[in-house]
């Protein structure tokens, strides 16, 4: 399994074709406390880059988009009950949903943790 | 993803030399400040503080319907319930309380005739369905409102039914929307600056628009040569506030309709800020096509809490044809109420309907007593006195709070000051909950989102001298102590009914009606 | 000027301190061809209070007053009586003066005033969540169509034929650019609503049924097997009430399956108006409550852990959504929804019940009454407090005939409906506790010589 992170503060693990996706320890941090996320259905398709996700701190609504095409298979139904679980867990438990993934070239030129965390120490 | 952060907490940080309440009372009182519960814990299903006569007998028309089971509504007797929001309103703050420097609100007096002359019977006890032969004065309140409406901004005519600001904002964009498709030209993007209100790229995309922004110049105006180079034939509208939300006048407004117009689009103008300019200057001469009034602003109807308010749309020639039903109109037989009815011959471009009655009477007769109030020189004055009260405001505070626009020259009726330059964590909320501590409102913050931090202060005209020093004395305080990091002003307020309230919890986990204990502690079983 | 504060030596006190030599120079930044050099002409100047309350007055004495006459006016608006401390109490300045909570710890007032009204409106309709209100009831049926649209991800409405015409034009006017298709028809002279039509026109493009309870002929119907067909193929059952005192002696829409409700709270606390400022009522199913339109209040604890309230899924709204809110609405009607909460808390339950009985039984004396007079036909076989009278003349005629004798009368169904000429005998009568025996007999004898 590697894990990927895009320059929007998404991370993806992949898994044979199989893509799960959230947002970052850093990401969660600016946004504040988490109190609601709304995922998308199983079964929805989406094309890189689309709007997937919506993640609302108190004062802010913000998208997350799909960093790569493909089809949702599930999306993390503890969110709906626990959405703290971004704050607490961004990385592990707190992921957001899986992706069937339409097209692995998409993963190429993602970058890796360490390049990740350069690039956000550079903000 | 995108990052929408506002750098604003939303739960209280529990502060270790919290000046927590002193000597607390076993009421939780303090003195005139009484606590209150919900009606749900003080009232009964059996106190009713209404007689009612018996009901005849007569057999049940209901069908078969009647009410099965209790609908459980708590009831109080009068002096109950007249203690209940007596109490309740002492933890309020309003303007016949104190300052209340809302920026972009024109949080001005209510005149109290206006109170008065909405409540006269003629008014108030009338049927909007009344056969127009019985209602020929409220008819003729709403045309002399409107006459004057038209004259103040130079424009053709006017839409009354619109609720509020909002409302118009939609009522503008959809007569442009008609006109555009009466010609047979399908335009797909609306233009807002960065600075709007967040209602306006919101109604654009109400009425399937897509929104694009316009950015601003270093000083706070609408970009013109972004501007123009981004008309074309796509573009329906530009959406344009003026004073716009940094408290600054669109110089180049005139020229940005001409190219709008020659590029064959309209201009809306969100008047929220027609305050500053009233009397002044006239939209119409600006090549506006389309502003809504809110009558809760500028014309003094109070704003109660949030709402109702009221918002008619002058139109410029070209887009009157679309404005909505109903309207009034005054022929030699008096004043005719075009609806449905009569709509057909008069009015076949119009767009339609978009509320179920007139618009807001009550506003109505409030706005044109205080237009008749103030007359064509106290208008003036109006305007007058708003820009100098905030003009005075922004050289007064200038020194000790960032104003990122004040060297290009005076605002207009608000005073805008940024975050810039106080202490580390100190944060724009905290500056507004230290006023309430010292006793005032605090002003707009964090808006316009073009500037960080944002304290957008609109004094209005009806603050005297002795009550600008006062606050300027008190925000000169707390400003100092926020660039000082004075650690105590994270906690305000200390003083006010509640201390910081917890957002996060409040939106994490809803609970948006009361529910009886034992309720809640089944579910939990 | 009475409502301004600063004198001339103010004035120039405060342009030395800005640096500026007159109030001119703070107007620099408007080119000089678009101010207007001297006040407004053809405008008069200001007045004094009592010569604007003779203006005024004047022109208030030109209409005909609901309570000094015979009055049977409804069809959306209801004349009921409110009581004395309604109207003192939402003008305490604190109330009246105050502006939407945003400073929640110096608006617990409002606020607490908003939950209790949020929870009054949820309990009154059969709900499980109320928002802080809206415009009015027109508006409200409007967003919940809206919502519905979002929830179903459909765009096909029904609405009843028994929808006021008013409420159906502004969704048609808003349909129009939002692309929903609206599938309305002009109700038909039928003693019963039109549920059975509804049920069979349901398919599997419809987002929702919206359906008036009472209607606006005032006849009720029973919505459990409209609401379970609607769920049965995916789309909501939305009720709308435009007379909430009903819900005193009827059975709630929520209690038979509606989805959202919304309503015009004018007939409690409000009073009439000549039609605005109005109340929008809007509930619905607690599943529901993150696509609901508007405002909403709701229940936290402050840094001292003391219960506080706070507005509260402000991410759904347009100042934080922009384009992706669900609404453009950024006010309430929150006077108006102060004055129906203490209305509602006198009447309580106790009053609300005793109340809704009240007005059934007079509107029951008035139909008999009414019956009786020949040329009259009473279309309902069941009613609340408001029914429709059929006559063999055009009821628009009739009910200016009966003003000219100081009898408001009823709304003609022509007034509402001009295409509709199958309608246009009929005259829709609301009879509140407002109504006298006095004021039948007089609406009876007024029929019987102007239909003569």
């Amino acid at each position: 399994m590697s894990r990927y992170f895009t320059d929007e503060h998404e991370w993806i693990d992949v898994d044979g074709d199989i893509a799960t996706v959230g947002i970052t320890d850093y990401a969660q941090e600016q946004l504040g406390d988490i109190v609601f996320v709304e995922l998308p259905a199983e079964g929805a398709k989406f094309d890189k880059g689309d709007d997937a996700a919506v993640v609302e701190s108190v004062k802010a609504a913000s998208d997350v988009y799909a960093p790569i095409s493909g089809e949702v298979v599930e999306a993390n139904a503890a969110l709906e009950e626990e959405p703290a679980l971004v704050n607490s867990d961004p990385e592990e438990d707190g992921w957001f949903f899986k992706l069937r993934i339409a097209d692995t070239a998409e993963l190429e030129g993602l970058m890796d943790e360490a390049a990740y965390r350069k690039f956000v120490a550079g903000l | 993803m995108t990052m929408l952060k506002e750098g604003r907490p939303t739960r209280p940080v529990a502060l270790a030399q919290d000046k927590a309440t002193a000597n607390p009372t076993i009421t939780g009182n303090k003195a005139l400040m009484l606590e209150e519960a919900l009606i749900f814990e003080i009232g009964s299903h059996e106190t009713t503080g209404v007689d009612i006569a018996p009901a005849p007998q007569v057999k049940s028309r209901l069908g078969g319907l009647e009410r099965r089971k209790p609908i459980a509504l708590p009831g109080l007797s009068e002096p109950e319930t007249v203690r209940h929001y007596t109490r309740l309103s002492r933890q309020n703050y309003g303007i016949d309380l104190g300052f209340f420097p809302l920026g972009s609100c024109t949080m001005k007096h209510n005149p109290r005739l206006n109170e008065k002359m909405a409540r006269l019977p003629g008014f108030a006890d009338i049927h909007p369905l009344q056969p127009q032969s019985t209602v020929q004065g409220a008819l003729a309140v709403i045309h002399e409102l409107a006459e004057w409406l038209v004259t103040l901004t130079g424009m053709h005519s006017v839409a009354m039914s619109p609720k509020a600001g909002a409302h118009g904002e939609l009522c503008g964009l959809l007569a442009i929307r008609a006109a555009l498709e009466a010609r047979g030209d399908a335009r797909s993007v609306v233009l807002v600056p960065e600075s709007a209100h967040g209602t306006n790229p919101a109604t654009a995309a109400f009425c399937g628009y897509a929104v694009e922004d316009i950015p601003a110049t270093p000083e706070g105006r609408v970009d013109l040569a972004a501007l123009k180079a981004r008309l074309g034939p796509d573009v329906a509208a530009v959406m344009i506030t003026n004073p716009n939300t940094c408290g600054l006048f669109e110089r180049d407004l005139r020229t940005i309709s001409e190219a709008v117009h020659a590029a064959g689009g309209f201009v809306y103008c969100d008047g929220a800020n027609f305050n500053a300019i009233v009397g002044r200057v006239r939209p119409g001469d600006l090549g506006v096509d389309a502003m809504h009034i809110n009558l809760h602003k500028t014309f003094s109807t109070p704003h109660g809490g949030g709402g109702p308010g009221s918002g008619p749309v002058v139109f410029s020639e070209a887009l009157s044809p679309y404005a909505p039903l109903p309207f009034v109109e005054k022929t030699a037989d008096g004043h005719v109420l075009i609806e449905e009815e009569t709509a057909g011959e008069h009015h076949a471009g119009s767009f339609g309907r978009m509320v179920a009655f007139h618009g807001q009477m009550g506003m109505f007769t409030r706005a044109l007593t205080y237009i008749m109030s103030h007359g064509a020189d106290g208008l003036r004055q109006v305007s007058e006195d708003a820009v100098l009260n905030a003009n005075y405001i922004l050289r007064s505070l200038e020194d000790v709070l960032d104003a990122p626009f004040a060297a290009s020259g005076p605002c207009m009726h608000e005073a805008l000051f940024s975050d810039k330059g106080m202490a580390e964590g100190f944060t724009t909320l905290d500056i507004a909950k230290g006023l309430i501590d010292e006793g005032f409102h605090p002003m707009t913050v964090y808006f316009p989102l073009v500037v960080h931090g944002a304290m957008l202060v609109e004094p209005t005209e009806t603050e005297g001298k002795a009550a600008l020093d006062q606050f300027i004395v008190a925000l000169r305080s707390v400003a100092q102590r926020a660039n000082a990091g004075d650690a105590a002003l994270k906690g305000a307020p200390y003083f006010a009914p509640r201390r910081r309230l917890d957002e996060t919890l409040a939106a994490r986990k809803p609970v948006l009606v009361w529910t009886e204990p034992e309720a809640v502690a089944e579910a939990a079983e | 000027m009475r409502y301004l504060p600063l004198t001339d030596t103010d004035r120039s006190a405060m342009l030395n301190v800005i640096g500026v030599q007159s109030i001119d120079d703070l107007f620099m930044d408007v080119p000089v061809e678009a101010q207007l050099a001297t006040k407004i002409d053809g405008l008069p100047d200001h007045a004094s209070e009592l010569a604007v309350e003779r203006h005024m007055g004047k022109l208030a004495r030109k209409n005909m007053v609901a309570g000094d006459v015979p009055f049977f006016l409804g069809a959306g608006a209801y004349r009921h009586h409110v009581p004395a401390s309604v109207d003192h109490l939402i003008q305490r300045g604190e109330f009246l003066t105050a502006y939407t909570p945003y400073q929640p710890e110096i608006a617990q007032g409002t606020l607490q005033v908003l939950f209790e009204f949020q929870t009054q409106v949820a309990r009154l309709f059969g709900c499980d969540v109320a928002n802080a209100s809206m415009y009015d009831g027109s508006t409200a049926c409007w967003e919940a169509i809206g919502m519905a649209r979002r929830i179903t991800r459909r765009g096909k409405a029904l609405l009843s034929s028994g929808l006021h015409p008013h409420y159906v034009s502004v969704a048609r006017t808003m349909a129009r650019f939002t692309g929903d298709q609206l599938v309305y028809t002009t109700p038909r002279v039928d003693a019963e609503p039109d549920i059975q039509t509804l049920i069979d026109a349901i398919d599997g493009d419809t987002s929702c049924v919206v359906v008036q309870y009472p209607d606006i002929l005032g006849r009720i119907g029973d919505l459990s097997a409209l609401a379970a067909k609607a769920h049965a193929a995916g789309a909501l059952l939305i009720a709308v009430v435009t007379e909430p005192v009903a819900l005193g002696a009827i059975t709630p829409p929520g209690d038979m399956g509606a989805d959202i409700v919304v309503g015009e709270g004018q007939s409690i606390g409000v009073g009439l108006q000549f039609g605005g400022p109005y109340l929008g009522l809007f509930a619905c199913k607690q599943k529901y409550v993150r696509q609901m339109p508007g405002r909403l209040c709701g229940e936290t604890v402050d840094a001292e852990g003391k219960r506080g309230f706070v507005l509260t899924l402000s991410t759904r709204e347009q100042h934080i959504r922009r384009e992706k809110a669900t609404s453009n609405i950024c006010t309430n009607s929150g006077l108006c929804a102060l004055a129906f909460s203490i209305h509602m808390t006198l009447l309580g339950e106790r009053g609300l019940t005793d109340l809704a009985a009240l007005n059934h039984a007079r509107a029951v004396q008035a139909a008999e009454a009414l019956e009786a007079v020949p040329g009259v036909r009473l279309l309902n076989s069941s009613f609340f407090n408001e029914f429709t009278i059929l006559l063999d003349q055009d009821a628009r005629e009739v009910a200016r005939a009966l003003a000219d004798r100081d009898i408001l009368g009823g709304v003609s169904l022509g007034r509402l409906f001009p295409d509709a000429a199958e309608l246009s005998g009929g005259l829709v009568v609301a009879v509140t506790e407002t109504t006298t025996e006095d004021d039948i007999a007089a609406l009876c004898g007024g029929l019987k010589e102007v239909l003569a």
